[in-house]
C-alpha cells in the first residue's frame, strides 16, 4: 500500500519519519523460545518455600444482608491453617472516584471481603488457607454463610424502577449520569430532516432513524485466570506480591491502601501472563486479600481463580443500551445525532477507573468517525446484583460503533442509497477535525480504508454472488476510529481522581555494550519484549538482541500505568524511544571526549559505536565507552557522571491520537438451522507506523476474533434471582477455529505526528469493528425478510424466526 | 478415600515416584510435584485444552485424568519437544508464524497438533483446523495456529517423500 502524506502543517516535533534496520520488519519474538518449551513462567507457576494455598468462601445468593459468616467447620477441616472474614482483616475498601458533583456521581466503596452485604452470587466473604488447594476447597464446602436475601435487582429495567436498591447512597440504582453534550442544532436538525411527511418521513426528502442497540454481558477471557502469590520479607521489611494484572503499581498503591501501610513495604512484581484484555487492568479484591494474609501469616500464599470463579465473579464488560436518534438531509448527510446510553455495570465500581469508565468513554467519542454537526448524550451506569465490570478491550466502542453503523444502514435504506456510499458522504476527510464532541482528531485514512475494504469485496465478486444467487448472504461494513493516545490531558476530561496518562522509562547500558530497558507498560501477549526492543536497536544501532526489556516490577521504575487502552507501543514505545535517544547523546558526549573532538563532530555508526563525523576511522565501541564508564571512571569527561543510563518520561498532548479501520464481512445464514457462517472477513486498518507487521496482523486478527465471539457467541446471563447460568465453559460459547474464520489484513499508514515512532496502537481495533460489521452483514442477509436485528449476540433461534417469519 | 497412594510415573522418559492422593489431577502432579510446568491448567472442566499432554502417544487432557491413572503410561508433556533448548519443526513453525501471543494456550496446541499429525499426517487444512478446534485460544484468533500446523504438516510430507 501507499503511504499517506502527512500534510505539512500537522507534522509535529515528534515523528520525524525515522526508519532504521528494525522498525518495521518482524524479527523473531524474543519471547516465543521460552513460551513455546515450556519455559514461561506464570503466576501458577510459581513455588515458594511453605506456601499455602487460599480460596474464596463466596456468596451464594445475589443480594441480601449477611447476617453471620461461620469459619469455626472450616478450620477444623484438615489440612486447613487458617481461615478469616472481613471482620478478622479489617482491610480498608477499593474507592474509585470521578471528580463530579453528586448529581453526576455516586461514589460507592468495594471491601475486599464482604461486610454487612452481598451484592453479587460470587462475592468474597471469606478467605481459606490451606497446605493445599485440595483441602481449601475442603474448607470452602465447610463454612457456613447466613444471609437475608433480598430481591436481586437483575437487568435494567429493574435497576431503574429501583424497587430494591444495591447500594443505600444510591436509591435510584445510578452511579453516573452525566449528559456531557447538548449542541446547537439538535433539535433543529430533527425538525428539519423529519419535515410534515408522515412517520417522520420528510417532504424535503431527509430522514429521522431510530435505533435501540443492546449488547450481552461479556467476559474478557482470558486464557489464565487472575492469581497472585503474596508472600512477606522480613528482611526487606516487604510484602511481594507476584500476580498477573496489567496495571502492577495501581496494584501497589491499592494494596497499601487497603493494608493500611506505607507504599514502600508493597513490591508488587507480574511474571508471564496469559492474556489479560483489560480484565486484569483494574485491581482485583482477591489479590488484596491474598496480600494481607501473607503478611499476617508471614507465610507465602497463592490463589489462582478457577475457570467458574472467572467466569461468575471475575470482572465482566459491555452489557449496553442505546436509544440512537439520527437525522439525515435529503443528501445523505447527517444533520444530528441524539443518543442515551445505559451501562450495566454490576455491582461495583472498579479501580482505578470507575463504574463511569463505559458511558463516559461512549459518551465522548460516540460521532465515530463522522462528520456530525450537532450532538446531545446522556450517559447512565446503573449498578445491579452482577459480577462488576472492567474495561474490557475497546470499552463501549464495540457498542457505540454498533449503534452508529446500524444508524448508517438504517438511514442508507430510508433514503435508499448504497450505504458504503452513505458512510462516504460522511466521514471525516480533512484534518485535523475537531468534532462536534471537542475531540480533534488527527490525520486517518477513514475514506481510504472505506473505499479498499468495498473495493476488495466488489473485485472478488461477493456483491454479485448475494445480488444473483439463491443463498442467503450478507454483507457489512462498519468504519471506525479508536483513541490509542490517551495521555493525562485526554483523561484529564474524564474527570477521574486518579488520571493515567504518561509513561516512564530507564535505559542502561552494561559493561559489555548490552542494554536493559524499563517500561511502565506491561506486556501480556502483545510482544513488547520484541517490539519494544526494535526501538530501542533503530536508535542505538544496535542488534535487537542486545536489548532486553524489563516490566512488571515496581521497584524498578517509579511509576507505571500497566497496559490497556492500546497506549503501551504510541505512550510506553516513545518513553524508551527518549531514553535511548539520551543514552545515544550520553555516549557521543563520552566519546567525543576520549578522541579528543568536538561533541558536535562525532555521531552514531548505526552498528554499535562512535565516528570522529571528519574521520570516520576513528571510532569507538560502545564497549570501549562503556569500559569507561564503568570500570575507568577518572577518564570521562569532568561534567559527565559514571555508569551509562538514561531516564525519560512521554505524555501524549490533547486529545491523543487515533488509529481508524474498515472492516467488511459477508456471512451466509443457513435457512435450516439460522447459523451465521463468515465466508469473507476483509480488515483495513491503518495504526500508523507499524514496529512488527505479524504482530499488528495478530492484534488484529485476535481482536476481531473477540468482537465475532461478541456478536454471534459469547453471554454472561444470569436467572431472575441473579444465579449465574453460563458456569462453565458449556454454557460460556467460546468461539475455536472452526468459528473464526480467515482474516485479510491490509495496513494504510498514516504516521501519527506526536508520537516518538509514529506509531498509533493496534490493540482494540479488532474487537471494536467485529461485532457492527458481523450485525450489518447478518442484517443484510436478511433483508428480504423485513427483519432488522440489533442485539447482539445473535441467536440462532432469532435468525431462524426472522427467516421463517416468526418474530 | 484420600489416602495418599505411592506411584511411578514415566514422563519424558524419566521415572519419578510420587505420592498422590487419589483425587489428584495428573496435571497438578505434572506442575506441581515434577514441576513441569509448561503443561497449563484454563478450565478445570476438559474444554479448553491447555493442559493437554500426551498418555502412551495420544492427546488427553491432564485436567481430567487422575495421576493415577496415569501409572505405567508413556507421559508426553511440552517440555519434552525441543532438544536443548533447539525448537523442533513444529515449535519452530509457531514462531514464525506467530502462532502465538500470551503463550498460554500454546504447550496444549503444540501437544494436541503433534497428536493430530501423528494421526493423520495427510490431513488437509480444513481437517487439521477441525481437530485444532478442540483447544481454546483466546489471542490469535485461530488462523496463525492452523497456518503453522499446516506448514508442519507439509513440511513433514516432504521429507517422508
Amino acid at each position: 500500500m501507499t503511504a499517506t502524506e502527512l500534510p505539512a502543517e500537522v507534522a509535529g516535533p515528534r515523528f520525524e519519519g525515522r526508519r532504521g534496520r528494525w522498525v518495521g520488519a518482524s524479527v523473531p519474538r524474543h519471547e516465543d523460545p521460552r513460551l513455546l518449551t515450556g519455559r514461561g513462567r506464570f503466576v501458577d507457576d510459581i513455588t515458594l518455600p511453605g506456601m499455602l494455598h487460599a480460596g474464596f468462601v463466596r456468596a451464594t445468593v445475589a443480594h441480601g444482608h449477611l447476617t453471620g459468616v461461620d469459619l469455626t467447620a472450616t478450620r477444623a477441616v484438615s489440612g486447613v491453617v487458617a481461615a478469616f472474614d472481613a471482620g478478622d482483616l479489617a482491610l480498608g475498601d477499593v474507592v474509585a472516584l470521578l471528580d463530579r458533583p453528586a448529581e453526576e456521581f455516586t461514589p460507592t466503596a468495594m471491601p475486599v471481603l464482604a461486610k454487612d452485604k452481598v451484592r453479587f452470587v460470587g462475592e468474597p466473604v471469606a478467605i481459606v488457607i490451606a497446605r493445599d488447594p485440595y483441602a481449601v476447597e475442603d474448607g470452602i464446602e465447610a463454612a457456613v454463610v447466613a444471609c437475608d436475601p433480598l430481591a436481586a435487582v437483575v437487568d435494567e429495567p429493574s435497576a431503574l424502577a429501583a424497587a430494591t436498591t444495591v447500594h443505600d447512597g444510591a436509591p435510584d440504582n445510578v452511579l453516573l449520569d452525566v449528559s456531557m453534550f447538548d449542541t446547537p442544532g439538535v433539535d433543529e436538525g430533527f425538525a428539519e430532516a423529519a419535515g410534515d411527511g408522515p412517520e417522520g418521513s420528510s417532504t424535503r426528502g431527509g430522514c429521522v432513524v431510530e435505533v435501540t442497540t443492546r449488547s450481552g454481558r461479556q467476559n474478557a477471557l482470558p486464557l489464565e485466570t487472575r492469581g497472585a502469590v503474596a508472600s512477606w520479607d522480613a528482611r526487606d521489611d516487604q510484602l511481594l506480591v507476584q500476580t498477573c494484572t496489567q496495571v502492577p503499581h495501581q496494584v501497589r498503591t491499592m494494596v497499601a491502601r487497603c493494608l493500611g501501610v506505607p507504599e514502600r513495604t508493597v513490591r508488587v512484581t507480574v511474571p508471564d501472563m496469559g492474556g489479560g484484555f483489560g480484565q486484569k487492568c483494574v485491581v482485583g479484591r482477591e489479590e488484596i486479600a491474598v496480600a494481607a494474609v501473607a503478611r499476617r501469616l508471614h507465610r507465602p500464599v497463592k490463589w489462582i481463580e478457577d475457570r467458574r470463579e472467572a467466569l461468575t465473579a471475575g470482572f465482566l464488560a459491555r452489557e449496553q443500551h442505546y436509544d440512537t436518534r439520527a437525522a439525515f438531509d435529503a443528501d445523505g448527510r447527517i444533520t444530528a445525532l441524539a443518543v442515551d446510553v445505559v451501562c450495566d455495570m454490576g455491582a461495583y465500581s472498579c479501580y482505578p477507573f470507575t463504574a463511569g469508565i463505559e458511558p463516559l468513554m461512549a459518551s465522548a467519542e460516540m460521532p465515530s468517525v463522522y462528520r456530525v454537526p450537532a450532538y446531545r448524550v446522556r450517559g447512565r451506569a446503573i449498578t445491579t446484583n452482577k459480577a462488576p465490570t472492567a474495561p474490557y478491550r475497546g470499552v463501549s466502542r464495540p457498542q457505540y460503533v454498533t449503534a452508529i453503523e446500524r444508524v448508517m444502514e438504517k438511514a442508507a435504506r430510508a433514503l435508499d442509497l448504497d450505504p458504503v456510499e452513505l458512510r462516504r458522504r460522511n466521514v471525516i476527510t480533512e484534518f485535523p477535525y475537531t468534532g462536534v464532541n471537542a475531540v480533534t482528531y488527527d490525520p486517518g485514512t477513514y475514506r481510504e480504508s472505506l473505499d479498499l475494504a468495498e473495493e476488495t469485496l466488489r473485485s472478488e465478486g461477493w456483491f454479485g454472488a448475494r445480488d444473483g444467487g439463491d443463498r442467503h448472504l450478507g454483507i457489512g461494513f462498519c468504519c471506525f476510529s479508536e483513541r490509542t493516545g490517551y495521555g493525562s490531558e485526554a483523561f484529564a476530561k474524564r474527570r477521574m481522581t486518579v488520571v493515567p496518562g504518561f509513561d516512564l522509562s530507564e535505559i542502561r547500558m552494561d559493561t559489555t555494550g548490552a542494554v536493559v530497558v524499563t517500561s511502565g507498560t506491561m506486556n501480556h501477549g502483545q510482544s513488547h519484549e520484541t517490539t519494544f526492543a526494535q526501538i530501542v536497536a533503530d536508535r542505538l544501532g544496535i542488534d535487537v538482541a542486545r536489548v532486553k526489556l524489563r516490566q512488571g516490577d515496581t521497584e524498578r521504575i517509579a511509576y507505571g500505568w500497566g497496559t490497556f487502552a492500546s497506549r503501551s507501543v504510541t505512550i510506553g514505545g516513545s518513553a524508551v524511544a527518549l531514553a535511548s535517544e539520551r543514552l545515544g547523546e550520553l555516549l557521543c558526549r563520552i566519546a567525543a571526549h576520549l578522541l579528543e573532538t568536538r561533541p558536535e563532530n562525532v555521531a552514531m555508526d548505526g552498528s554499535g559505536g562512535v565516528i570522529v563525523v571528519d574521520d570516520p576511522a576513528r571510532r569507538l565501541s560502545y564497549e570501549d565507552i562503556a569500559d569507561v564508564a564503568y570500570l575507568r571512571s577518572h577518564l570521562l569527561p569532568k561534567d559527565v557522571e559514571p555508569t551509562l543510563t538514561a531516564t525519560a518520561s512521554f505524555d501524549v498532548p490533547g486529545d491523543g491520537t487515533f488509529s481508524n479501520a474498515t472492516h467488511a464481512v459477508v456471512v451466509e445464514v443457513d435457512p435450516g438451522t439460522g447459523q451465521v457462517r463468515i465466508l469473507r472477513y476483509v480488515c483495513v486498518e491503518d495504526c500508523g507506523v507499524v514496529i512488527h507487521p505479524q504482530v499488528v496482523d495478530g492484534q488484529c486478527r485476535g481482536g476481531i476474533a473477540q468482537g465475532i465471539a461478541g456478536a454471534l457467541f459469547e453471554e454472561v446471563t444470569y436467572d431472575e434471582h441473579g444465579e449465574p447460568s453460563a458456569a462453565s465453559f458449556i454454557d460460556y460459547l467460546v468461539p475455536t477455529a472452526t468459528e473464526i474464520p480467515d482474516v485479510s489484513i491490509t495496513h494504510l499508514e498514516t504516521p501519527c505526528a506526536f508520537t516518538e515512532n509514529g506509531a498509533k496502537g493496534a490493540g482494540e481495533g479488532g474487537t471494536i469493528g467485529a461485532p457492527a460489521a458481523v450485525l450489518n452483514a447478518v442484517n443484510d442477509a436478511l433483508r428480504h425478510t423485513g427483519v432488522e436485528l440489533d442485539t447482539t449476540p445473535i441467536h440462532p433461534a432469532t435468525v431462524l424466526d426472522a427467516l421463517e417469519g416468526t418474530p | 478415600m484420600n489416602d495418599p497412594h505411592l506411584l511411578t510415573l514415566h514422563v519424558n522418559g524419566t521415572e519419578h515416584e510420587v505420592v498422590v492422593e487419589p483425587r489428584r489431577t495428573l496435571a497438578d502432579v505434572l506442575r506441581h510435584d515434577l514441576h513441569l510446568t509448561g503443561t497449563h491448567v484454563g478450565c478445570e472442566h476438559g474444554v479448553c485444552g491447555a493442559c493437554t499432554a500426551h498418555l502412551d502417544h495420544a492427546p488427553v487432557r491432564a485436567c481430567l485424568v487422575f495421576a493415577v491413572q496415569a501409572e505405567g503410561a508413556d507421559v508426553r508433556t511440552v517440555e519434552s519437544l525441543d532438544h536443548d533448548g533447539e525448537l523442533s519443526d513444529l515449535q519452530q513453525a509457531f514462531t514464525d508464524h506467530h502462532a502465538l501471543q500470551c503463550g498460554f494456550c500454546t504447550p496444549g496446541f503444540l501437544m494436541l497438533a503433534e497428536g493430530v499429525l501423528a494421526e493423520s499426517p495427510d490431513a488437509s487444512r480444513e481437517e487439521l483446523r477441525e481437530a485444532l478446534s478442540a483447544n481454546l485460544c483466546r489471542c490469535t484468533g485461530y488462523q496463525t495456529i492452523v497456518d503453522a500446523v499446516c506448514a508442519t504438516a507439509a513440511s513433514r510430507r516432504e521429507k517422508i517423500s
